[in-house]
C-alpha cells in the first residue's frame, strides 16, 4: 500500500514537471515554426516560377533553378541598390550610435540642470509617428536642396533612432559603478578617455543592441527612400526591388529572390552578434 | 616625502553640511586610520583628500602646497576603493599600467614598475587573467599594485576589507600592516571596524557627525578616550557608562549600591565608564552595584556576562571561562582600583582629577 502511495506520488511529480517543462518546450517549438515558417516560404519561393509559387506554395523547390536570381542580377541595379542601402544604414548607423551614446553618456554621468528634461526630450521622439511629419519633411529637404540626395535619408533615420538609442544607453550607462569613473579619474585619464578606454567598452552590449534594434527597420524601410529619392542609381534595396511589381502583373519569383538576397545581409549580421545582444539583454539579469 | 595639513575643511552638499570644520595634521610615513560608524563622513573626507568631490571650505595642504583645486592624478595620490574598481576589460596587467601610462611613463619604466609590484604583492602568474578570473583577495592586491606603481606620496584606502570573508581579512590586515612597512608611503585607511583601526594604525581619527571626536594612538583612545563616544565606540564588547552621583568619596548609583570614588573634581553627577575587564562580579553581597545576570557568552579563552544593574544599564563584564554564571543570578559589581573613566554628564567630555 505504501509503496504503491509513493509510486503514485511520484509518478505524479514526473507528470508534472514533464508536463510543465513539455508543455514549455512545445509553445516554444510553435513559436519557432511560427517565426521561421515566413522566412523559409521567402526562400523557397525565390526558387520556384510564379505558377510554381501558386501551384505548390509550401513545395521544396528545385534548388538548382536559379533563373530567379539571374533576372535580378542582370535586369535591375541590384548591385546599385545593395550598395546603397549599406551606404544609408551603414552612415545612419554610425550617425546613431555615436550621437546617441554620447549623449546618453552625458545624460547618465554628469549631473546638470536639464538633464531629465533632455532626456524626456528625446524619449518624448519615441512617440512621434515619424511618417506623419512627411510633408513637412520633405519640404524641409526641398529647401536643403537634398531631395533625391542620400543625405535625405541618412538624416531621417539619424533622428528616428536616436531617441531608442539614447533610452537604451542612458539605462545602462547609468548602471555603472561610479567608482570605476573614479579610479579612472585618479589615474589621470581625462573625461574624454574615461568615456573611451573604460565606459565605451563596457557598454558595447547595449551599443549592440540599440544597433540591432534600428538597423532592421532602417535597412527595410520603404517609405523615405519613395518619398524622397527619384533617381534610379540611388534607390535603396526595397525601393529597388518593386521594379518587378507591375500594376497588373507581378514577377513573384523573382521578386522574392530580390527579398531573399536583401535580407541576407541582416540576418547575417543578426547572427553574428546575436551572442553580444542576448548577453546584453540578460547582464542584468546574471549579475 | 608627504605632509598633509587639513585646515577647517568644511564640505557641503547643496544646503546639508556634512563634515563641518576638519583640521588634522598627517606627517610623513603614518598610517592614518580614519573611524566612525557609517555616515560620520569619513568616506567624504577621504574623497575630499583624493580631489573627487571640491571641498566646500577650508584648505588642504600637501607638502607646503595648497591641494584644493589640483586635479585629482597630479596631486601625488592614489587611492584603492572599496569594491576595488578594477577596469573588468582589462587583464591585470593593463589594470596596473593604465595609471602609469597616463603618468607619461616611458614602455621600460612602466613594465619595471608593475613587475616590482606584482613581485611584492605575488601577482606575477595572474598577470594575464581579467578580474572576473580573481578570487576577492587577488582583486583586492591588483587595486593595491595599481596605486603602488604609481609611486604615490599618498595612499588613501576606502574599507578595502569590507568585501572580504573574515578569514581573508585578517589575512590582508597583516598584508597591508608589511606593505606600509615596506614602502613606507603615507597611508589613510577609512573603516569602520574598530579592531581594524586599533591593529593597523599609528594615528586614529575618531569621526562622528562630520566631526573629529578625537586623534591619538590606540593606546591613548583605549586608555584615555577623550569623551563618552570614543569611550563607546573603541573596545569590544563596548564599555558600559553608569550614571552615577558624586557624594562624599563615593560614587552612588540610583538605587543600587556604591563604589569608592577615586580622586575627581567637585560633587554631582557623572558618568562613570566601566570596560568589561575593568570590573568584578561578586556572587555573595558585597560592596559594589546590584544587578542581575542577563545572559553569559562563552568564547573559549575567556566570557562576557551581560549585567543588568539595578538602574537598568546594561554592564558587560569579562570572566575566565570556569566561573559562569546563570541568568536571574543576582551578583554584586566592583570596580578594579584605577580602571574606571569618569565622564561629565552633560557633555560627555572626559574628567580628568
Amino acid at each position: 500500500m505504501s509503496v504503491a502511495t509513493t509510486n503514485y506520488y511520484d509518478r505524479r511529480g514526473i507528470l508534472g514537471t514533464l508536463g510543465r517543462d513539455g508543455l514549455l518546450q512545445i509553445i516554444l517549438i510553435a513559436n519557432t515554426i511560427l517565426m521561421l515558417a515566413p522566412i523559409v516560404i521567402m526562400v523557397f519561393s525565390a526558387f520556384k516560377t510564379t505558377p510554381q509559387i501558386f501551384q505548390s506554395p509550401f513545395g521544396i523547390p528545385d534548388f538548382s533553378q536559379v533563373q530567379n536570381f539571374i533576372k535580378i542580377w542582370s535586369e535591375t541595379n541590384f548591385l546599385r541598390y545593395l550598395l546603397n542601402s549599406f551606404l544609408v544604414t551603414g552612415a545612419s548607423m554610425v550617425l546613431i550610435l555615436t550621437l546617441g551614446t554620447m549623449a546618453a553618456y552625458a545624460i547618465g554621468r554628469y549631473a546638470f540642470t536639464g538633464a531629465s528634461f533632455i532626456l524626456m526630450f528625446f524619449l518624448a521622439g519615441l512617440t512621434l509617428p515619424l511618417k506623419l511629419a512627411i510633408i513637412p519633411l520633405f519640404m524641409l529637404m526641398r529647401d536643403l536642396s537634398i531631395l533625391n540626395n542620400q543625405l535625405s535619408l541618412i538624416f531621417v533615420y539619424t533622428a528616428m533612432g536616436l531617441p531608442s538609442t539614447v533610452f537604451i544607453m542612458t539605462g545602462f550607462i547609468r548602471t555603472l559603478p561610479n567608482e570605476l569613473e573614479d579610479a579612472a579619474r585618479m589615474d589621470g585619464a581625462s573625461e574624454a578617455r574615461i568615456m573611451w578606454s573604460i565606459m565605451l567598452p563596457l557598454v558595447r552590449p547595449a551599443m549592440v543592441i540599440a544597433g540591432i534594434q534600428n538597423v532592421v527597420p532602417i535597412w527595410n524601410d520603404f517609405f523615405f527612400p519613395l518619398v524622397f529619392i527619384q533617381n534610379d542609381s540611388l534607390k535603396t534595396l526595397p525601393q529597388g526591388l518593386t521594379t518587378f511589381m507591375g500594376e497588373y502583373t507581378t514577377d513573384w519569383g523573382v521578386l522574392f529572390s530580390g527579398l531573399t538576397l536583401s535580407a541576407a545581409p541582416i540576418i547575417i549580421i543578426y547572427i553574428v552578434l546575436s551572442r553580444q545582444f542576448i548577453a546584453g539583454m540578460t547582464s542584468g539579469a546574471i549579475k | 616625502m608627504a605632509q598633509l595639513s587639513l585646515r577647517g575643511i568644511k564640505k557641503r552638499f547643496r544646503d546639508t553640511e556634512v563634515l563641518h570644520g576638519i583640521d588634522l595634521e598627517i606627517g610623513d610615513r603614518e598610517f592614518v586610520v580614519f573611524v566612525g560608524p557609517s555616515g560620520c563622513g569619513k568616506s567624504t573626507l577621504l574623497r575630499l583628500i583624493a580631489g573627487l568631490d571640491p571641498i566646500s571650505d577650508g584648505e588642504f595642504v600637501l607638502n607646503g602646497h595648497r591641494m584644493n583645486d589640483v586635479a585629482p592624478s597630479r596631486r601625488g595620490i592614489a587611492m584603492v576603493f572599496q569594491s576595488y574598481a578594477l577596469y573588468p576589460h582589462m587583464d591585470v596587467y593593463e589594470n596596473m599600467a593604465f595609471g602609469a601610462r597616463l603618468m607619461g611613463l616611458d614602455k621600460a619604466e612602466v613594465e619595471r614598475r608593475i613587475a616590482e609590484a606584482a613581485q611584492m604583492l605575488r601577482l606575477e602568474a595572474l598577470l594575464k587573467r581579467k578580474p572576473r578570473e580573481l578570487s576577492g583577495g587577488q582583486r583586492q592586491r591588483v587595486a593595491i599594485g595599481r596605486a603602488l606603481v604609481r609611486k604615490p606620496d599618498v595612499f588613501l584606502l576606502d574599507e578595502p576589507l569590507s568585501n572580504l570573508d573574515a578569514a581573508l581579512r585578517s589575512e590582508v590586515r597583516l598584508e597591508i600592516a608589511k606593505l606600509h612597512r615596506e614602502i613606507g608611503g603615507t597611508m589613510i585607511y577609512v573603516t569602520h571596524d574598530q579592531v581594524e583601526a586599533m591593529t593597523l594604525a599609528d594615528k586614529i581619527v575618531v569621526m562622528n557627525n562630520g566631526r573629529i571626536e578625537q586623534v591619538g594612538s590606540p593606546r591613548e583612545l583605549y586608555e584615555t578616550p577623550a569623551n563618552t563616544f570614543v569611550a563607546t565606540f573603541i573596545g569590544s564588547p563596548r564599555m558600559t557608562l553608569v550614571d552615577v552621583t558624586h557624594e562624599g568619596d563615593r560614587l552612588a548609583m540610583a538605587n543600587g549600591g556604591s563604589v569608592a570614588a577615586g580622586t575627581l573634581p567637585g560633587p554631582g553627577a557623572l558618568k562613570l565608564g566601566l570596560r568589561p575587564d575593568g570590573v568584578q562580579l561578586h556572587r555573595s553581597a558585597s560592596e559594589g552595584f546590584a544587578g542581575r545576570v542577563e545572559y553569559t557568552e562563552y568564547l573559549g579563552d575567556n566570557a562576557y556576562v551581560y549585567v543588568r544593574l539595578a538602574n537598568g544599564t546594561l554592564l558587560s563584564a569579562r570572566t575566565t571561562p570556569n566561573d559562569l554564571y546563570t541568568p536571574d543570578e543576582a551578583v554584586t559589581v566592583s570596580v578594579t582600583p584605577g580602571a574606571a573613566h569618569y565622564f561629565s554628564a552633560e557633555d560627555g567630555r572626559r574628567l580628568d582629577p
